[in-house]
């Protein structure tokens, strides 16, 4: 039900890609405990502009946990305190009255910060655009139904598929990995007989630009698992490491 | 005024586009190398467009003002695409996936471009699958189908609640691929801020670096438009915070008719607005009509809970209003009754501005078929009701799990409180057959353009639409322009058109940030979103257009002299930018309230309160509105009307009827 509280927001604030940033501290008051995280930090930045600051910079879009683009490390966690949540679904109701919330953006050398909460993820483009696909051109499918898929399989592709490059994992991992996020495709086409012609091909190149973007390795804590907010399992990381080995194996 | 052309090709209505496509202009491979494509925007309809033209060997500019293409809008997109596929033997055709369409649109839309859109609708899932889009499957391994609002057949195929999600992906992926091998270049956190027209035809745009500030210039032999509706003219709708009719408003500026404005869909279930504070409305997928029931109390002002009212105490006004498709009739029809019954006091929740979406009876429903699979021959009900919510977990598991997070409460255990919300803009750029503006070799794809849902789309009809127009039909009508190009160099963007149109966007920007008045953005935006909402919203009349007309030029005039924007010009700047769309809604708010007062009668999502039926459905007037308004800008709040006369060669037009 609705309630009203009073916050202390330590906020980090950094110009550019090039300056140093620090942590400012603010006061908010009056928040509806019906308000989404984004839109608390909206009524900060409509005060900021009135009492003629900058505003504090932030990635969001969709406002509905899918688009992925909201990116906030708040109280030492990607997306905050919730399960299976996105900072924009993160609720108000989540939070004490009186409580002070610290908000920093992802921490990664391959996200490096554009400007306060902002960073930058193309390297996760990169990583698809290295072998996260199927060649298949325009004009070229069968009927779809000429191809049944076992169902288990189907869901499971599905489930790896449901991220949405958000980077929460990245955030999360003390090594700065990007292993959740690349397993992820290659775990969903390699699941799927469409992926199988270019599975070993894909994993080599996608692992190989991973390690080329400055990602860390993998040393199975599971903060990605945990932190993803689209429940991503780590099962995806053990597939993919199964298909690169024997990618590496098998390679000629 | 001018008559426009939409080059239909001649011929019968099924053999149109076969018959176009073997004699449409090629370009030859070689020549392909050298014509270069611009395309603005990732969605469905951007991201399609681009890697299939870059497949064919044109070289492509892909811009997005998001972080990644993967973020554009369509990946919102929930319930899912359609096909005329008949792969559930009920009886679905091209032709009743066009007659469905059109029908649904309530005789507003080009036989010929949704006849097209029916006939590519099946490749569309072929290609997707192909792709690797993991859609949701049956035990035998085949696709699985369902329903939705405005059909009788089953043809929505889907993955979840997150179909949008999941082919945007696939569609992203043949991107990166693209992007990969060299043959599409891309731009993100870049925003299109103006067409370069050169000698009267499309050659490049202004785009403006987010990070940086800086502006460039971007030669290209054809521009695509794939930019989206304009939703967020409303303020509050299910857009993206982002969602902005910009591009779309400067083609406009530039030449490109902008047609039918006021058609407008409001999405019946979506989650209702709890308070001022906030910033954008959530939809709960149509598909879950497909097996929730809608009610409000029989007694107004009923202040019980929902679970505390009897069954022959509620009110199931769909299912009452229209037997035969019952919860499944069309978005504007389900709103509008939504509405209706509101008003009239019925509505439920605090504000009393909603109504219920109750799974109770399709749990149940489940559980004991569940059960009968299972050879449990009494079961309990705590074992019929697991069951039922098991299989209910299935299908809507993630719009149940947003319902939760959003409003706090759980939609297993109570119905959930639903109302309608802003959600897709029917109209937009006007475009041929080729999906060209009016503008040569400028093109607008999927929700940017106008073409092919009337009045009113249906459900699942956009993500198949803004598919159809990238992966199907733009690969084939743009060699029709540019095999006349082929002998056009690259220019050169030191060229003095190029240079003027960047000198007007560097003005503009520099003039919002000089305004340096009192009142940030937002404030005007929830100013413009509320007179749209009250007077070109769910229910128009002459009145409230007439008098919404002068207080937006009025908000214009207010904006532009008290608007304050922070921060630098050369640096990341989200109030600049938001400042700039907000500065053409307040433009198009106004063309749209034009376009709603000049159409006297009722179509589909247009409600003019003057023009109704006695039981209050739409009144169409087909004898003097059967057309298409295309409006031209002839200066600041002055448009010049063109028509497209709509002709019904295959169908016969009807009083809509879901009865």
């Amino acid at each position: 039900m609705e309630g009203h509280l009073n916050l202390t927001l330590k906020i980090w604030r950094q110009k550019n890609a090039n300056t140093a940033g620090k942590f400012e501290t603010y006061q908010v008051s009056g928040i509806s405990t019906d308000m989404s995280f984004l839109e608390m930090i909206d009524v900060l930045n409509n005060r900021l502009i009135q009492e003629g600051d900058d505003p504090v910079a932030f990635d969001h879009d969709c406002r509905e946990g899918i688009c992925g683009m909201c990116s906030m490390y708040i109280n030492g966690r990607p997306h905050g305190p919730n399960r299976g949540v996105t900072t924009c679904q993160l609720h108000m109701r989540s939070f004490q009255d009186g409580e002070t919330i610290t908000v920093e953006p992802w921490r990664a050398s391959a996200f490096p910060v554009i400007k306060d909460l902002v960073v930058n993820r193309s390297s996760f483009d990169r990583i698809i655009a290295a072998g996260g696909f199927i060649s298949v051109n325009t004009g070229n499918a069968q009927d779809a139904n000429n191809l049944p898929i076992a169902k288990d399989d189907a869901d499971e592709a599905f489930a790896a598929a449901a991220c949405i490059g958000c980077g929460a994992c990245v955030a999360a991992c003390k090594n700065a990995s990007a292993m959740l996020f690349t397993s992820a495709k290659i775990s969903q086409l390699a699941l799927l007989p469409q992926g199988k012609a270019e599975a070993s091909k894909r994993a080599q190149a996608m692992v190989a630009q991973m390690d080329e973007e400055g990602f860390g390795a993998c040393s199975n804590t599971g903060a990605c698992e945990a932190e993803c907010p689209k429940g991503i399992s780590l099962e995806n990381i053990a597939r993919m490491n199964r298909e690169y080995f024997s990618a590496t194996f098998s390679s000629k | 005024m001018t008559k426009l052309d939409a080059k239909i090709p001649e011929g019968n209505l099924a053999e149109k586009w076969t018959k176009f496509r073997s004699s449409v202009s090629l370009v030859n491979p070689a020549n392909k190398r050298s014509l270069e494509i611009i395309v603005v925007g990732s969605g469905l309809a951007g991201a399609s467009a681009a890697a299939s033209l870059a497949e064919l060997g044109y070289k492509v500019k892909v811009f997005c003002f998001q972080d990644s293409p993967r973020r554009a809008h369509s990946i919102a997109a929930q319930g899912g695409i359609n096909a005329a596929k008949n792969y559930q033997n009920d009886g679905d055709s091209v032709y009743r996936l066009f007659y469905d369409t059109i029908k649904g649109g309530d005789y507003r839309a080009r036989e010929a471009n949704v006849h097209r859109l029916a006939e590519v609708s099946g490749s569309i899932i072929d290609q997707c699958v192909a792709q690797g889009v993991p859609f949701a499957r049956e035990y035998g391994g085949l696709l699985s189908n369902r329903s939705f609002g405005g059909t009788q057949v089953q043809r929505t195929f889907y993955a979840a609640g997150q179909t949008g999600q999941q082919l945007l992906l696939g569609a992203y992926s043949a991107l990166q691929r693209q992007v990969g091998m060299g043959n599409v270049k891309l731009y993100t956190r870049h925003e299109m801020l103006d067409v370069v027209t050169i000698d009267g035809k499309a050659r490049g745009i202004i785009a403006r670096d987010s990070v940086t500030g800086a502006l460039e210039r971007h030669f290209g032999h054809a521009v695509l438009l794939c930019t989206g509706g304009y939703g967020n003219v409303f303020y509050l709708s299910t857009n993206a915070m982002g969602s902005n009719v910009t591009a779309a408003w400067k083609a406009h500026k530039k030449g490109a008719f902008f047609a039918n404005p006021c058609y407008t869909q409001i999405h019946p279930t979506c989650i209702p607005v709890s308070g001022d504070h906030q910033s954008k409305l959530t939809l709960m997928s149509e598909s879950l009509r497909n097996d929730g029931r809608i009610w409000v109390p029989k007694k107004q002002n009923d202040t019980r809970k929902a679970n505390e009212i009897a069954e022959d105490e509620r009110d199931y006004y769909l299912e009452r209003r229209y037997p035969a498709f019952g919860n499944l009739v069309p978005r504007d029809i389900a709103s509008r009754a939504a509405k209706e019954r509101c008003d009239a006091g019925y509505g439920v929740g605090a504000s009393k501005m909603a109504v219920y979406l109750d799974y109770a009876a399709a749990i149940i429903r489940y559980g004991k078929g569940e059960a009968n699979k299972n050879n449990m021959h009494n079961p309990s009900d705590d074992e019929i009701q697991a069951m039922g919510k098991a299989v209910v977990k299935e299908k809507y598991g993630n719009l149940f799990d947003m319902y939760k997070q959003i409003t706090g409460e759980d939609p297993y255990e109570v119905p959930m409180r639903i109302y309608p919300a802003v959600h897709y803009t029917m109209g937009g750029l006007w475009v041929d057959y080729n999906l060209m503006t009016t503008v040569p070799g400028l093109y607008a794809l999927g929700e940017a353009n106008f073409s092919d849902h009337g009045a009113n789309r249906l459900g699942a009809s956009a993500l198949m639409q803004g598919l159809a127009d990238g992966y199907f039909v733009i690969p084939y009508t743009i060699g029709a322009y540019l095999a006349s190009e082929i002998r056009t160099p690259a220019m050169s963007t030191d060229s003095e058109d190029f240079v003027a149109a960047e000198k007007a966007v560097r003005e503009r920007l520099e003039t919002l940030m000089n305004i340096k008045g009192n009142k940030p953005v937002d404030y005007f935006h929830k100013r413009l979103g509320k007179i749209m909402w009250d007077e070109c919203g769910m229910a128009r009349s002459e009145e409230g257009l007439k008098a919404s007309i002068k207080e937006i030029q009025a908000l214009q005039k207010e904006f532009w002299s008290d608007v304050k924007i922070p921060g630098e010009i050369d640096n990341l700047n989200p109030e600049l930018e938001k400042a700039g769309r907000v500065a053409d809604f307040l433009e198009l708010g106004e063309l749209m309230c034009i376009d709603a007062l000049d159409r006297n009668e009722s179509c589909g999502g247009h409600f003019r309160t003057e023009y109704q039926t006695e039981d209050g459905e739409a009144l169409r007037d087909d004898e003097n509105y059967a057309y298409v308004a295309a409006w031209e800008f002839a200066g600041p709040s002055k448009f010049n009307l063109h028509k497209e006369e709509l002709k019904y060669e295959n169908i016969k037009i009807a009083q809509r009827s879901y009865k």
